[in-house]
């Protein structure tokens, strides 16, 4: 049977293209591979040989990493690998909600600030007040009156995340707003929502989906942190933060309790720095060349 | 110039004034009642009552506002729920521990990262260049505390070359007091170091392209020369810049890390304070932080007249 030259042709093209992303990016390529490792340990949890990760056996309390119990075990017999496994969702939860929330909603205050005269006088001054106070401290005030709940911690740490994204878009938007293709916009009598949807806002995605990135990815430890000081994600949701505050009593002699959920942590949150960097270079080749 | 301090020192006051109706709210933007928030679940009428009367929530909101912007304008932040004592005094007795680490914490970051960018750039491209910024990228990646007690379980445990945790005032002696601080500082730094590196990579990669830095290359210059004399100089104002922007990632460092190697300072007193919801102290602690961030970044604005002489104000 005669193979058409074009069935051929596909795969090498595919192959070679494969092989040239990775050579060209090859740590966004192992930041999204990480990345997508965690998802997929955050989605099928339950079939990774896990077990509850609430399930308490007092009797098997601080084991040490085997066979059984690959990760050992906590203070209360829980299964620390699968608590690790399972705490993957509550950091991606945090992580991409944040980052979403915060971009959309900084999005909507930069692109009115960057327009309006005395919105910007008013919203940017109470965006320079919110911006003196370091994230984590915002958001550990916040917390620090609320009940302890995930859909809190993401909103905290959105609250303190909201003014970065607004004063980056605003700056974005003010220095379109001279360009001339927005001047010429406005003279061709284009509307005001039209030329900001049509002209402005494509032109701020590239840097506020990076910005997104690194959000998403100082949302995580912030988590951690939040969850870490008795502050954040309640103490019966496993998550990497909480799994490492329950271990902290222990760690000089179970070091493992903080080791485990410390490596997924880094190696989550490095994921998504490299693929953060990797699109801020693809998307401004003037940066990546100094970067 | 001493116009432009005044006029700086003046926009600080809108800022703190956010800064001030934004803590003071806090307590307001609570759902529910915040006396029985902060009392607890295991609170009786009678305290909630006492928590009402102690924070004033019975008086109407702006009232109450001016007699406690009144009392922070005097220096007085209230008085903590769970000790009875004032915030002020409280804070002031862990000031010192604080100060200690984030000052240590600074110096060493910057006499690290500042040198560890410089050789980045000037060798750009090259093994180092890339090695340098393999470790800014873990360096942003690893979280504080994460490494705090990897260090710990290296260097106290495995080791037994440094103290695992606590705090010996200089008071004390010089020598105990920088071996309880060197893992702190590394943990807490390296993020800030990380950040503070890429810039200086940056900034200097830049000047590095411009015409007079080739020209004092051509007329025989020493690289040493060159890269301070010349390249440093002008990238110095960028520099700067990430260090004061950078403060905000030492101070929220300096909760965990305080926590993780149980020194006695600000940080801890917050992580106490929210575990009793202590409110007056966790308001207290984010004025005094921000204030110090405000006032550090103001003063960062004003360096930059004596780091380029072309800035005039």
């Amino acid at each position: 049977m005669a193979v058409a030259p074009a069935d051929i042709a596909a795969p090498v093209a595919r192959r070679r293209w494969l092989r040239d992303a990775v050579r060209r990016h090859p740590t966004v390529i192992a930041g999204s591979l990480i990345l997508l490792v965690m998802v997929g340990i955050a989605v099928l949890a339950p079939y990774l040989g896990t077990i509850d990760p609430l399930h308490v056996a007092p009797v098997k309390r601080l084991r040490f990493p085997s066979e059984l119990y690959w990760f050992g075990t906590d203070a209360y017999g829980r299964d620390v690998y699968s608590r690790t496994l399972y705490g993957a969702r509550v950091s991606l939860t945090v992580g991409l909600g944040v980052a979403l929330f915060s971009t959309v909603i900084g999005l909507a205050i930069g692109l009115v600030t960057g327009f309006s005269r005395i919105a910007d006088t008013i919203i940017m001054r109470v965006m320079d007040g919110l911006m003196s106070i370091p994230p984590v401290l915002l958001a550990i005030a916040l917390m620090a009156l609320t009940k302890a709940s995930l859909g809190n911690v993401v909103l905290a740490i959105t609250i303190s995340e909201v003014p970065r994204v607004a004063r980056l878009v605003r700056g974005v938007v003010l220095s379109l707003r001279e360009q001339p293709f927005v001047e010429a916009a406005m003279a061709a009598g284009t509307g005001f929502f039209r030329t900001l949807w049509r002209h402005i806002l494509p032109n701020t995605i590239a840097p506020v989906l990076v910005q997104a990135t690194f959000i998403c990815a100082s949302a995580m430890i912030t988590e951690a942190i939040l969850s870490f000081i008795g502050a954040g994600t309640p103490p019966q949701i496993p998550s990497w933060g909480n799994i490492m505050a329950e271990g902290r009593s222990y760690f000089q002699i179970k070091p493992y309790l903080i080791i485990f959920p410390g490596i997924f942590l880094s190696l989550t949150v490095l994921a998504v720095n490299l693929v953060g960097d990797g699109l801020r270079d693809a998307l401004d080749p003037r940066l990546a060349r100094r970067m | 110039m001493l116009a432009y301090i005044v006029r700086r020192l003046l926009a600080t006051i809108p800022v703190m004034g956010v800064v001030a109706i934004f803590v003071f709210s806090l307590l307001y933007i609570a759902p529910g009642d915040p006396a029985a928030v902060i009392a607890g679940d295991l609170a009786t009428t009678d305290d909630i009552a006492r928590i009402h009367a102690q924070l004033g929530l019975d008086e109407p909101f702006f009232l109450r506002f001016g007699h406690w912007l009144w009392g922070v304008l005097h220096g007085d932040l209230g008085t903590s729920i769970f000790t009875n004592l004032p915030v002020t005094q409280l804070i002031a007795q862990r000031l010192e521990p604080t100060v200690a680490l984030t000052l240590t914490t600074l110096v060493v970051t910057i006499a690290f990262a500042v040198p560890l960018g410089i050789i980045a750039a000037w060798k750009a491209g090259t093994w180092i260049d890339r090695s340098v910024m393999v470790v800014a990228v873990l360096g942003f990646s690893l979280p504080s505390f994460v490494l705090a007690y990897v260090l710990i379980l290296i260097f106290s445990v495995e080791f037994d070359l440094l103290p695992v945790q606590g705090y010996v005032s200089i008071r004390d002696g010089f020598v105990p007091f920088i071996e309880h601080l060197i893992l702190p500082s590394i943990a807490l730094g390296l993020i800030y170091g990380a950040l503070v590196a890429r810039i200086t990579r940056a900034s200097m990669l830049d000047v590095l392209s411009q015409d007079y830095i080739r020209t004092a290359q051509a007329k025989g210059l020493a690289n040493n020369d060159v890269l301070i004399g010349h390249a440093l100089k002008n990238a110095a104002v960028p520099i700067a810049t990430v260090i004061g922007i950078g403060l905000a990632l030492l101070i929220s460092g300096v909760i965990v890390t305080e926590t993780v190697f149980a020194i006695p300072g600000i940080g801890r007193l917050t992580v106490d304070a929210i575990l009793r919801r202590d409110y007056p102290i966790i308001q207290g602690v984010i004025l005094v932080f921000s204030a110090a961030y405000v006032l550090v970044n103001l003063a960062v604005d004003i360096s930059y007249t004596l780091l380029d002489p072309r800035v005039r104000y």
